[in-house]
């Protein structure tokens, strides 16, 4: 149950999340090319099939095109502007969480993530990514007993290579899209996760990544891999201070769920999105896709995007084991002059495969939210089936939502359902609310809150009130 | 108009009121007082102004007051939220309830009672002590409990959004409340269930506001005045026998009123 007065309160707090750590950072030269690239795997001590994984993916990037089919809006970038390595000055080689700069610690303990052992959350282990590195893992030895590996992905390629050169880039190829390929390029870190054959993870998972420096882009990887009849709950969050100028924020992530395995992603992203005029604000370009490898594997993404001043991000599913389960519920809300393609693909292969889609979108102020789908029933995907639905509220006249659903299936024997609605709240719903003694912005976030129930209750408790007060927030003065 | 010496102060008094909505004029003057324990009774055709009236006590959004004064308790409301009005314990049973899909009942009505409570400097009640409160009030509208897990309104049929509006009534116990057409759309049963809430849940201390068409309602709760309003006036008050002389005579009868004034 979401505590009312603790909505209202939020309700006049403006983007809390929005202040800069003064800390000394050692960045390289702006700009892309070879060198950059090598730069950046030298500083990280790459093995050489990381660097050869990075210069083909840029080399292909060069030839690709940035996609302009999304309903979106932008200035061009200039990829030749941007920093793509910055990482706070630290001791060489960090032993324990008592030699991070407290600087560091402080900037996430006022986000609310403390990482020191006294503070540290007790029911979930994080990852902290500070721009380009991941500061501290908590929970780290706990979780070994479990067998369960949880560290930024830089460690992962100097502890587990073989890992990582089995599984990187086999969900999404470095050839997937534009901003992946910028991404298999030029990633800095990002979290890895291995949940061994028969383990639940037994605590939640979490990154947290703080985009800190202005002009920088954040390029972060994440790898999760389930095996046989494993389980765990992945919980990522985001924040970023307010500049005037766009970041970029261009991520991957890959899953891979094997026979029986569960994966169960949620994001909560506030990226800073800009002020009321469209100035500043994060750019975020992300590649999500799982893959449901083995048999009666389940992969299930549950998304609240509030933040960034564009994004673009369509957490997919590849069903390729017999009888496995693709989710993806999403609330997406816009105000202001944000813009938000987002969706999700639900690629259906083996037999007797099952996905399930609810889209909440919410557009307030100028804001433009686009819902754009995609479900393929393949060849072999015979007794699969599909139940989407995408809703669209909107707020005020000025807003506009859309919906692209696409559906291809090369399968008679499978189903697809599609359900779609759009609501606007009304003044009659208003005043009804507010005949009854309750606030304008109470009432206001009621209603949201009603309208993205069905996605909330897939949320882990903590960040479902997490989400209901962000919505609450992110509303502030977009109605009347 | 009202000739009778009241010893109490009035619960409501609106004053020569006239309002309107996208420049069209609505309310031409209207005057009415409500003391403590009266019941009011206001008929007349549809578009006469009543539920405007009512919407306009209540603080609707849409229209505006051009002239003249709403006092609730003796101070002005005129320029009043809503949401202050119903805390301060004026209440509005709408015509037609509204819909409000995914939000659920039972937290709509905590959130609303707690919200006079405040008001009223009572403690404000968790979910537990809550779900005590509105047991009780259920029996007033023999309402089941289903109800309360249900979407505001959402798929209820029309006396039983009715009885949500009294039930809501029940839980904010307001110092006055209009009723409009809460009559309108139910069964002989509903109506009786609907008026014996009303009875209830009224004392000597509250007003009631009744907007209706039909005498039937008024069989069940007796006015101690009817207003007929037309063309956004009240042209002629009386005891509860007018509403009978009305429903016998029709409305053709009022317009008579009209001509000699």
């Amino acid at each position: 149950m979401v505590n009312e007065n603790l909505v209202k309160d939020v309700v006049k707090e403006p983007y809390k999340y929005g202040f800069v750590t003064d800390i000394e950072t050692e960045k390289i030269e702006k700009g892309l090319n070879e060198d950059i690239i090598k730069l950046i795997s030298q500083k990280k001590e790459e093995p050489k099939f990381l660097l050869d994984f990075r210069l083909k993916a840029f080399k292909k990037w060069q030839k690709m095109k940035e996609p302009d089919w999304a309903a979106l809006g932008y200035k061009k970038i200039d990829y030749q502007d941007i920093i793509y390595y910055s990482a706070p000055k630290q001791k060489e080689k960090i032993s324990s969480l008592d030699e991070v700069d407290p600087k560091l610690l402080e900037t996430f303990d006022k986000l609310g993530i403390p990482l020191t052992e006294q503070k540290k959350l007790t029911n979930v282990a994080v990852d902290a990514v500070f721009d380009s590195v991941s500061i501290a893992t908590t929970f780290r030895e706990e979780l070994a007993e479990h067998g369960v590996i949880f560290c930024s992905i830089s460690e992962a390629v100097k502890n587990h290579a073989d890992l990582i050169e089995k599984y990187l880039g086999t969900v999404v190829p470095a050839s997937d899209n534009y901003f992946a390929a910028l991404n298999s390029a030029v990633f800095s870190d990002g979290s890895f996760v291995y949940i061994p054959k028969g383990v639940t993870c037994p605590m939640d998972l979490s990154s947290y990544f703080r985009i800190n420096s202005g002009d920088s882009g954040q390029f972060e990887r994440t790898l999760i891999i389930a095996e046989e009849s494993s389980s765990v709950s992945y919980l990522e969050g985001c924040t970023a201070p307010m500049f005037d100028t766009n970041t970029l924020h261009a991520a991957v992530v890959e899953l891979i769920a094997l026979d029986d395995a569960s994966i169960k992603y949620s994001t909560v992203q506030n990226w800073y999105a800009g002020d009321e005029e469209g100035i500043g604000g994060i750019f975020n370009f992300v590649t999500k896709r799982g893959k449901c490898l083995g048999k009666r594997s389940k992969i299930s993404w549950s998304q609240v995007e509030t933040g960034s001043a564009i994004t673009w991000k369509y957490p997919s599913c590849l069903l390729l084991g017999e009888e496995s389960v693709g989710e993806f519920y999403s609330v997406a809300l816009t105000n202001n002059l944000q813009q938000a393609d987002t969706g999700t693909k639900m690629i259906h292969i083996g037999p007797k495969t099952k996905s399930t889609i609810v889209s909440k979108g919410i557009s307030a102020g100028n804001s433009k939210n686009s819902y754009r789908g995609l479900v393929k029933m393949g060849t072999k995907a015979t007794g699969s089936r599909n139940y989407s639905q995408c809703d669209s509220m909107l707020i005020g006249d000025q807003a506009s939502a859309n919906t692209f659903p696409y559906i291809k299936s090369q399968q008679p024997n499978s189903e697809i359902e599609h359900e779609a609605s759009t609501c606007r709240i009304s003044e009659d719903q208003l005043f009804y609310l507010q005949s009854r003694g309750i606030e304008f912005e109470e009432a206001v976030s009621m209603m949201v809150s009603g309208f993205c129930r069905d996605v909330f209750n897939q949320l882990p408790m903590e960040f479902a009130t997490e989400a209901d007060k962000l919505l609450a927030l992110k509303l502030e003065g977009s109605v009347g | 108009m009202q000739s009778k010496m009241k010893e109490s102060d009035p619960i409501l008094e609106v004053e020569n009121l006239s309002a309107s909505t996208d420049n069209l004029p609505i309310l031409k003057g209207v005057s009415l007082t409500v003391y403590p324990g009266e019941i009011h009774a206001i008929m007349g055709r549809n578009g006469c102004g009543k539920s405007t009236l009512s919407k306009i006590i209540a603080g609707h959004p849409s229209y505006n007051i051009t002239n003249g004064d709403i006092k609730f308790l003796g101070a002005n409301i005129n320029s009043l939220e809503p949401e202050e009005r119903s805390q301060s314990g004026i209440f509005l049973g709408f015509q037609y309830p509204i819909e409000i899909p995914g939000v659920s009942n039972l937290e709509f009505l905590r959130v609303s009672t707690n919200a006079r409570r405040k008001f009223l400097n009572k403690e404000e009640l968790d979910t537990f002590d809550f779900e005590e409160l509105v047991k009780e009030k259920l029996e007033i509208v023999k309402m089941d409990h289903a109800f309360l897990s249900r979407s505001v309104n959402q798929g209820f049929s029309g006396g039983e959004k009715k009885r949500n509006e009294i039930l809501q009534m029940a839980l904010l116990e307001p110092k006055i409340a209009i009723l409009d057409e809460t009559d309108s759309g139910l069964d002989i049963d509903a109506l009786r269930i609907v008026a014996s809430g009303i009875k209830k849940i009224s004392n000597e201390h509250t007003g009631i506001i009744l907007i209706t068409h039909y005498q039937r309602l008024l069989d069940e709760i007796k006015p101690n005045y009817v207003h007929v309003m037309s063309d956004g006036q009240i042209i002629k008050t009386g005891e509860s026998d007018l509403a009978l002389e009305l429903e016998e005579k029709g409305y053709e009868w009022t317009d008579n009123f009209i001509k000699e004034t």
